[in-house]
């Protein structure tokens, strides 16, 4: 009772939330809660102990797949998001083949080339994937009513919402999955391989398995992007990202569920509105890089240990 | 009737070194069967060939008289032979309760979907009463939530046999399970073997504490520099010649 109060709490404060910011802010939320998923599904995946360099591209891997079915097939947006995290699972399935041959450093360097592999195949075949200047001009969500509510999708606000409710479906079934005995083999799988081993786990099928899945719920992001920005290039997913990426998780602490989601909350606002005040959007990498220091340095288990320091606090009392 | 486990000429070379030469023995269902050796003998090589974590360079490795050797570590386990490993090597950072869940995975397999839709309830309280039995029975009831990591060298090393229980193994295999233990711990430890194997329960260990060994098995295998030595019971292994000469050395190589 006492959760469902909490979660209806949260979800009226999120229906208001974009009413009372600027328009700027409106698409910066929508951009923060697509970011919030990729984050979330990255950290599945680094709950096997692997990181990867190729997350944003497989996330890209959902932007034009979607874009592309729903632009040259006519699909209808809803399912082409759904298409798009399909691919990008089922290439994440092709490249767990020559990947997880490798794994730790060896994996991190592979994803990195295995991802701008991808993204210069984009680059280099104009048809079907537009070259350097991507695809243009992608196909919006159909607008539609819910009787309360009118999604007018050239509008924000109404992506906002639309893309939160997919974003809390995904996080609702990344939960379910690490909480399950599922997410407790892909811990025994990182911290021990070779007991995991011993006790009857598949290694190379379950790092697969988290891969697959991170993918899956990463091109469902990208998809989402797509459909809201209305044009892609290979660009939108370089490595640039991936490090914006890999700073909200580490900033944020890999170790519970809601670290790289805090992480990449608190990043966004800063960089929106602290930064965007003082003017200096433009230097965004070198102070997201002073940040990363920072917070090796002085906050090795991330911002979610501030909490849990908060949080063990009130147990004790 | 064949025997539970049998190694059929096995053989391990690395690179120019044979760490394995030839080794024949056979474990009986119900025994606890001791595997010793002075350093170096090729036990723990052994060990890692019986249980898939080297593939054999020659030799097989039968169990029920069908061919095990080759495959993977996860395919052996699900044949019915865990292993424990030498030091304690536990999933540190998880608790307990979450160490014997592990050993639990191939009883229970973790279906995602029904994971997803909470379609796995059955299984899950299955496997967590499978888990708390496991510790139980190794006496590490009450500590189910403490980390595997905090826990004293003797729990851990019982948490380590209990991983390994949780799945119902036919065959145990146990690396050094008394290193670093003091008498008392030692004493305590033997008796929970006793108790595994009155369950039923294969076992088969490698060891230095020759109290425990003599104490423990009913048959014990010798070897030495990667060959068989001596092979039978604590008595006639005790008094073997060339297992004392392979212990203390022959009155030949004193110069």
């Amino acid at each position: 009772m006492r959760n469902f109060l909490i979660w209806a709490v949260v979800a009226v404060a999120l229906i208001i939330l974009p009413n009372l910011v600027s328009f700027s802010q409106q698409e910066v939320l929508v951009f923060l809660t697509i970011n919030i998923l990729v984050v979330a599904s990255y950290r599945l995946l680094t709950l096997t102990g692997e990181w990867s360099l190729g997350h944003v591209v497989i996330m890209g891997v959902g932007a034009y797949a979607s874009a592309l079915v729903t632009k040259e097939l006519g699909l209808w947006v809803p399912l082409g998001i759904l298409v798009g995290g399909a691919s990008a699972a089922f290439i994440a399935f092709l490249l767990s083949y020559p990947l997880f041959r490798m794994k730790g450093f060896y994996f991190l360097i592979g994803s990195f080339a295995a991802g701008e592999i991808i993204r210069l195949m984009w680059k280099r075949f104009r048809d079907p994937f537009g070259g350097a200047k991507g695809i243009k001009g992608i196909d919006p969500m159909p607008d539609f009513s819910i009787g309360i509510y009118q999604f007018d999708f050239f509008e924000p606000v109404s992506y906002f919402y639309f893309s939160a409710v997919v974003v809390a479906l995904c996080l609702w079934i990344l939960w379910r999955i690490e909480k399950s005995p599922v997410g407790l083999t892909f811990h025994a799988v990182h911290w021990q391989d070779k007991l995991a081993q011993a006790s009857g786990v598949n290694l190379r099928s379950y790092r697969t398995l988290a891969f697959v899945i991170a993918s899956g719920f990463a091109g469902i992001a990208g998809a989402l992007l797509a459909h809201y920005i209305g044009t892609i290039n290979p660009n939108s997913f370089d490595v640039e990202v991936m490090v914006f990426v890999l700073t909200w998780a580490i900033v944020g602490g890999t170790g519970t569920f809601y670290g790289p989601i805090l992480g990449c909350i608190v990043l966004t606002i800063l960089n929106e509105i602290v930064l965007r005040e003082l003017g200096l959007e433009q230097t965004r990498p070198l102070i997201y890089g002073l940040i990363l220091i920072l917070s090796i340095l002085f906050m090795p288990n991330g911002l979610e240990s501030i909490v849990q320091k908060f949080t063990r606090r009130k147990e004790a009392k | 009737m064949t025997s539970l486990l049998e190694v059929q000429n096995l053989t391990m070379r690395f690179g120019g070194l044979t760490a394995v030469d030839g080794l024949n023995f056979k474990v009986e269902k119900g025994h606890i069967h001791g595997l010793i050796g002075p350093n170096g003998a090729g036990k723990t090589t052994t060990f890692n060939m019986i249980s898939g974590f080297y593939t054999p360079s020659d030799g097989k490795v039968l169990l029920n008289g069908e061919e095990i050797s080759g495959l993977p570590m996860h395919h052996v386990a699900n044949r019915g032979i865990v292993r424990t490993f030498q030091h304690s090597t536990l999933f540190g950072e998880l608790s307990v309760l979450d160490n014997a869940l592990v050993g639990t995975h191939m009883t229970f397999r973790p279906n995602i979907f029904a994971a997803i839709l909470g379609l796995d309830g059955a299984a899950r309280r299955n496997a967590l009463d499978r888990a708390r039995s496991s510790l139980e029975f190794f006496g590490l009831g009450g500590l189910e939530n403490e980390l595997a990591g905090d826990l004293s060298h003797g729990h851990q090393r019982a948490l380590g046999m209990a991983v390994a229980y949780a799945s119902r193994p036919d065959l145990i295999l146990l690396d050094e399970p008394f290193t670093g233990m003091n008498p008392e711990e030692t004493r305590q430890m033997m008796e929970l073997m006793r108790r595994l194997c009155a369950e039923g329960t294969t076992i088969l260990l490698v060891e230095h504490d020759m109290q425990a060994i003599m104490g423990l098995c009913d048959n014990i295998t010798c070897m030495s520099f990667g060959k068989f030595l001596a092979e039978g019971g604590p008595s006639e292994i005790r008094n073997h010649p060339d297992v004392i000469e392979a212990y203390l050395g022959g009155a030949r190589h004193v110069a």
